[in-house]
């Protein structure tokens, strides 16, 4: 498994107080681990600092209440993963153009 | 500091959109009924309303970020530390500066001082949100003016 989701996990598991090994890479965080949207502003906060990010949680609520998107896509840990790992590509990608690199 | 409004912060004294900091002063009314209570022989600033001083400090720095298009309201108080008494009359001066802004939310660390000594601190989250009603809006626009924000400061965009 990827360490970020490793590192979701963890994150998840410290902020939340939910036992590390109830949380699987199948979990969804609200549905699953009960996660409430203030806990995940907590969990954003720490992953955007984990990875340099800012996870776009408006424009992922906003996809899924337009129904362009599920929960699934964005709250399943496994898939979050991905999210997080594209981001971070985009932001390495847009600092090498910046550089010129 | 108008306790009985709950506006607790009475003038900004620096504003660094920039940097991303603020510093406000709160003067601490000499007498008022909840230092009657809190506590009788032994009046001092009760730790919420130290930590709601600070959360205002915070909010006005955001406002002044979000060019007043969102509203923050506090979510979450980590960290809180009452480091030393306040007592009545005394200046409080609260220094705030953003620790992060995310999608939706906005992380502030706060701290308060009497003169030199740290009297309380804390790391602030809040919710950012469109103004839920026109009237609030136009409130903390006199709001601003009366404990002077510097809008000419602001960026227009």
């Amino acid at each position: 498994m990827s360490s970020t989701y490793d590192q979701i996990a963890n994150i998840i598991a410290e902020t939340c107080d939910i036992p590390r090994d109830t949380i699987k890479p199948e979990s969804h965080a609200i549905d699953d681990l009960g996660i409430d949207s203030l806990d995940f502003l907590d969990i954003a906060f720490a992953i955007d600092k984990a990875f340099g990010i800012k996870m776009p949680l408006e424009k992922w609520t906003q996809e899924v209440n337009d129904g362009k998107a599920t929960t699934e896509q964005y709250f399943v840990l496994k898939n979050l993963a991905d999210r997080i790992d594209e981001l971070v590509a985009a932001k390495n990608a847009s600092a090498g153009t910046s550089t010129g690199s | 500091m108008d306790l009985d409004y709950f506006k607790l912060i009475d003038r900004i004294v620096d504003l660094n959109l920039d940097a991303k900091t603020i510093t406000v002063e709160a003067q601490v009314p000499t007498a008022h009924t909840i230092f009657e209570g809190h506590f009788p022989g032994f009046p001092i600033m009760p730790g919420v309303l130290l930590t709601e001083s600070m959360a205002q400090s915070s909010g006005w720095l955001l406002l002044g970020l979000l060019k007043f298009e969102r509203m923050p309201f506090l979510a979450i108080v980590k960290e809180a530390k009452m480091r030393g008494f306040v007592s009545p009359g005394q200046l409080l001066t609260i220094d705030a500066k953003l620790e992060h802004e995310g999608s939706g939310f906005a992380v502030t660390k706060v701290k308060g001082r009497v003169g030199k000594e740290l009297k309380c601190s804390a790391e602030l989250t809040f919710g950012l949100s469109p103004f839920p009603d026109p009237a609030f809006r136009v409130h903390m626009d006199a709001m601003a003016e009366k404990i002077g924000f510097p809008l000419h400061a602001m960026p227009h965009g």
